[in-house]
């Protein structure tokens, strides 16, 4: 078979989040901030959404926390080793214009999503301010990158290991109380684009989240991402994945999230009793 | 020709129909007529030389068959087991009139399984033209155009969203009734032809349009994949599934087997299917083969039920209830699914169509408890790359409208299957694609 899509880079940057620079050139070729692909990692796999986190040439960036069966999985390759399948660019854009001072707000593993955005803005005219925020100062991020897009950063963590202790919707509350912001991006965990997208509110900022549904397809075929938003059915992989943060309905977001909580916890305990395939017919990387 | 018994067969996703016997074949050809003005022909959406191929069958001339199948039909091996033939071919044979029809459907399968294990008759092709043409979807639609250009000469390249080729044939019909097998030769013979398949590109995001429109020619057939729900209250609870979803998660995704595979589905004990298509009779097997007991919920009559007669038949075989005049009204459960409720359904008086149209009857609410719903009612044509392409003309139910031979409001741009004509069948599509792919032609000697 033809080695289409390999592992160009895999570095692990915090812990259990993973940073994999992944050829692809047909999504390199034409991603735009926003948008996510759908990888597998072979013939037994699932696919999984990632977000496109940069693009250089004909590759891709991925950021990603080892979190079930597949992360996990994914987090054991290396450089050179290939995946069965990568697709995308998939979603749309994010709906990026010069709107004077914009927001961009990133949680955990989420803070992933906010370079190509805070790019993009960038280059379309915007003043823009970043805050990012993780459990603590081990957990943070692409910082170094993210401040020398932005023209400011704030960076929180929970337990007051750097920058402000708190959270980033603290910030954000404090930054809005004091000056004019356009627009605001929030992406990270689903619990926290709740909290701090009620933080914009009261201000009447229009806020994106970007929502991460269980996906299958990717490409509106299955409905399985589908999310209530202003009282509507949506399907996240074609309509989104961003929407107007105040319209969407996060209790549903978060009870569809745990569809397959038991599943995943039988495919974590046996990924870990046997990490290699071997007898089942499986494959053997590297 | 025998199907497997019920309750053996309700526990693996082998197929149920064992197909003919050669003495079977053969006996069952000898019964045709051989007519001057053949009805089956007519009967057929592309055209099989149908006493022809039955001929040579009943002389035990079985590759001469296969060879006059192929003339029209690239993909027999499906075609015999998934069209309607009953309103099709058999259902104008003229022998149904007083006896039985010949049974064309399994003997086209009987010559289909035969080719395959005896070797593939290849198609001639002609010399290349240099044109090249882009086909976007590998479905039936797609796979038929691309085969009908490349033997014409062009350059075909087909992109498909999917990791695998075929469409609904590939993540849609389970292998009970399709095996994948069967689906990955006849689609590996058209890419012998010299047809490039690009898996993973989702065209207008992978390709954009402006790229797509600069081939020579481009046939678009991205099929009727979009899922419709009820809108109901309830609908997005955990356990409510599309019947896409569903079946994409077994058949494509290969959930049956978790955890050897990754992709996880949930087993229900109690299952309401929605809907009475072959869709839903599908959904209803397969979850009937997880387990489940099952039942189908349809707002007409058993014999309003558009899917084939043979599945509705082999699905209560299998056990699977079906409760009739039934329109489920709310879907109920707190953290997941536990029960739906439903509206008995009187048929009162005939619609446009001709159908009797149901209403609800007042007092006759009931509640089934399920711990998981399928919903199966239909699906719409796929918005994402026609709505990308500037000035191409869609009705408003969002098919894209053709000239009856396939062409769009855009030059070069054909389309057909699916998303030309809604959900139909795999001849129909097939049989658009190959009026496209002849129109294509002629557009490109032309010039
Ligand atoms: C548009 C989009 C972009 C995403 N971008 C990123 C990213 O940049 N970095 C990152 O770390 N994660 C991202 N995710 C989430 C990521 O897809 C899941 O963490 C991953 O699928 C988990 O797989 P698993 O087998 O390791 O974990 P599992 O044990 O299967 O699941 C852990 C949790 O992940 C979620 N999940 C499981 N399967 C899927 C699936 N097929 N699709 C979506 N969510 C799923 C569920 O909420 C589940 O509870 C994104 C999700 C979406 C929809
Ligand atoms: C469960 C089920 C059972 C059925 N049973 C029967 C039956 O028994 N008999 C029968 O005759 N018919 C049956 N049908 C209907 C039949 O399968 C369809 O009418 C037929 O497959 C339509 O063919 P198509 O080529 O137009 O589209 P599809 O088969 O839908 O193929 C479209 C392809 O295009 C791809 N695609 C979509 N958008 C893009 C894009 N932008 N870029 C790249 N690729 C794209 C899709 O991934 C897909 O592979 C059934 C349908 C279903 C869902
Ligand atoms: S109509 Fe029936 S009997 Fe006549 S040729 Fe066709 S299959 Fe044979
Ligand atoms: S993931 Fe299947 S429709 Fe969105």
């Amino acid at each position: 078979m033809t080695r289409l899509y390999t592992v160009n880079t895999a570095s692990e940057i915090a812990e259990r989040i993973y940073e994999f620079w992944i050829r692809a050139p047909q999504v390199a070729r034409n991603a735009r901030a926003g948008q996510f692909l759908i990888l597998r990692i072979d013939e037994q796999g699932e696919r999984i959404p990632l977000t496109i986190s940069a693009v250089n040439g004909d590759a891709v960036r991925v950021v990603f926390m080892a979190v079930g069966k597949t992360t996990q999985h994914l987090a054991t390759l290396k450089a050179g080793d290939a995946l069965a399948d990568v697709v995308g660019p998939l979603g749309k854009p994010s709906e990026i214009e010069n709107f004077g001072t914009a927001c961009v707000v990133g949680g955990g593993a989420g803070i992933a999503c906010l370079p190509i955005i805070a790019r993009e803005l960038k280059e379309a005219g915007n003043h823009v301010i970043g805050i990012i925020g993780a459990r603590n100062a081990g957990l943070l991020i692409l910082e170094d990158e993210m401040r020398e897009i932005c023209d400011e950063l704030f960076i929180t963590t929970d337990d007051g290991s750097k920058g402000f202790h708190g959270y980033a919707a603290d910030v954000l509350k404090r930054e809005l109380d004091h000056r004019t912001i356009d627009r605001v991006w929030i992406i990270g965990p689903a619990i926290m684009m709740k909290v701090t997208s009620a933080a914009t509110v009261p201000y009447g900022v229009k806020t994106f989240v970007s929502l991460n549904p269980i996906m299958v397809d990717g490409t509106g075929m299955c409905g399985s991402c589908r999310v209530t938003v202003g009282g509507e059915t949506k399907f996240a992989c074609v309509d989104g994945p961003e929407f107007d943060a105040h319209q969407v309905d996060f209790v549903e977001l978060m009870q569809r999230q745990r569809i397959y909580t038991d599943q995943e916890k039988a495919a974590v305990e046996r990924f870990a009793e046997h990490t290699c395939r071997c007898g089942e017919g499986g494959h053997h990387h590297g | 020709m025998a199907d497997r018994a019920a309750d053996v067969r309700v526990r693996d996703f082998k197929e149920v129909d064992l197909g003919m016997t050669v003495d079977e074949a053969i006996a069952e050809a000898e019964r045709c007529l051989q007519c001057k003005k053949p009805l089956c022909v007519a009967g057929c959406p592309v055209c099989i030389d149908i006493p022809g191929f039955i001929a040579e069958v009943a002389e035990g001339n079985f590759r001469k068959a296969a060879a006059i199948v192929k003339e029209q039909n690239m993909l027999p091996a499906i075609c015999g087991r998934v069209c309607p033939q009953e309103t099709q071919c058999e259902g104008v044979c003229i022998l149904g009139k007083k006896e039985t029809a010949i049974r064309i459907g399994a003997l086209e399968r009987f010559v289909a399984d035969w080719e395959q294990q005896n070797g593939l008759v290849s198609p001639e092709k002609a010399e290349p033209t240099g044109k090249r043409v882009a086909v976007v979807g590998s479905g039936p639609a797609g796979i038929t155009a691309a085969a009908e250009l490349a033997r014409a000469g062009h350059a075909v390249t087909i992109f498909e969203s999917l990791h695998e080729a075929g469409g609904v044939l590939t993540y849609g019909i389970p292998a009970f009734r399709l095996p994948k097998e069967i689906v990955k030769t006849e689609i590996d013979q058209v890419l012998e032809m010299g047809v490039g398949l690009k898996k993973n590109y989702l065209v207008g995001r992978s390709l954009s349009a402006a790229d797509l429109l600069k081939y020579d020619a481009v046939f678009l057939a991205t099929g009727a994949g979009l899922p419709s729900f009820m809108g109901i209250p309830g609908e997005n609870l955990p356990g409510v599934y599309s019947a896409n979803e569903f079946l994409t998660r077994v058949n494509l995704m290969h959930a049956d087997r978790f955890p050897v595979f990754d992709t996880p589905v949930k087993h229900g004990a109690r299952v309401a299917v929605v809907g009475g298509g072959n869709v839903a009779m599908d959904a209803a097997r397969v979850a009937r083969r997880l387990g489940a007991k099952v039942t189908l919920i349809y707002r007409r009559r058993e014999e309003d039920m558009p899917a084939r007669l043979a599945e509705v038949h082999h699905a209560k075989e299998e056990g699977i209830e079906f409760a009739t005049c039934t329109n489920p009204t709310r879907i109920i459960g707190d953290q997941f699914v536990t029960g739906i409720e439903c509206v008995k359904m009187t048929m009162c008086k005939l619609d446009a169509s001709g159908r009797p149209s149901p209403q609800e009857e007042k007092g006759s609410e009931f509640t089934l408890d399920v711990d998981m719903v399928i919903i199966a009612i239909g699906t719409s044509p796929n918005p994402l790359l026609v709505s990308l392409i500037p000035g191409l003309e869609r009705t408003r139910k969002g098919n894209v409208v053709v000239d009856e031979n396939g062409k769009t409001s855009i030059p070069h741009v054909y389309a057909g299957g699916d998303i030309a004509t809604g959900a139909a069948t795999v001849i129909e599509a097939m049989g658009t694609a190959k009026k496209a792919a002849a129109a294509i032609n002629r557009m490109l000697r032309e010039e």
